[in-house]
């Protein structure tokens, strides 16, 4: 299960309508182990594309070293599909590289904006979680 | 000649979980190979006929190595390569 507070729900959602009709993409960092998504990185869509997205290497590689150093991982990484429904397609499966991560899924297609979904996704297979969402904090 | 490699989550497990390893070689090509020898499965998770993979990202003193010689970039002694698969993905297919 994700549990992620309201205000990053919020802020994926807004960066995704922002970006669109672009795929939006980024992490919520968070103390390695604890499971916990606590700071929102919007990062830019290298690809600027509706179909595709890709973090810039140099924007990944100051990514990594800054969660590095401050003992974080990336315990959401997230991304918008912008004309079909927030569900990990086959590119977003054979690229998934971090096993521990939880993937968030929204959509900004027409009838379905706002649908934010979570997925685990380890060795090509997908399994989909409960998302539980902390108000008040 | 020794060199510092970072290795990421995801291919630690060919490295007994180790974060760095060590190895040596005059270009990126011949780290792998030797990083391969004592680390075996982890250059097919890097090279694809012997060329970087595209979704895979090599980086020597912080520099993409797409922009010096990809495979053949040269190294030299107290070099450190980072290794960080591509974040990518979509809706495409």
């Amino acid at each position: 299960m994700l549990r992620i507070r309201r205000d990053l729900v919020d802020a994926i959602l807004a960066h995704a309508r922002r970006d669109h009709p672009d795929e939006a993409c980024g992490v919520i960092a968070g103390p390695a182990g604890s499971d916990r998504p606590e700071r929102f990185i919007a990062m830019l869509n290298a690809a600027r594309s509706p179909t595709f997205y890709e973090f810039d290497s140099m924007d990944l590689l100051r990514l990594y070293k800054e969660m590095d150093a401050n003992d974080e991982e990336p315990v959401v990484i997230y991304h918008s599909h912008t004309a079909t429904e927030a569900y990990p397609s086959r590119t977003d499966i054979s690229y998934a590289n971090e096993p521990g991560a939880h993937y968030v899924l929204v959509s900004t297609r027409d009838g379905a904006d706002g649908e934010f979904r979570s997925f685990r996704i380890v060795d090509g297979e997908v399994t989909e979680e409960e998302v539980s969402v902390l108000d008040g904090e | 000649m020794a060199v510092e490699v970072r290795i990421p989550t995801i291919l630690r497990q060919y490295t007994g979980g180790a974060k760095t390893v060590e190895g040596t070689g005059d270009t990126l090509s011949e780290l792998i190979d030797d990083l391969e020898a004592r680390h075996p499965g982890l250059r097919e998770r890097l090279l694809d006929n012997g060329s970087l993979r595209r979704f895979v990202n090599v980086y020597v003193n912080d520099e993409d190595v797409r922009f010096l010689g990809a495979e053949k970039t040269q190294l030299s002694d107290g070099d450190s390569v980072t290794v960080l698969p591509a974040v990518a993905g979509g809706s495409s297919r």
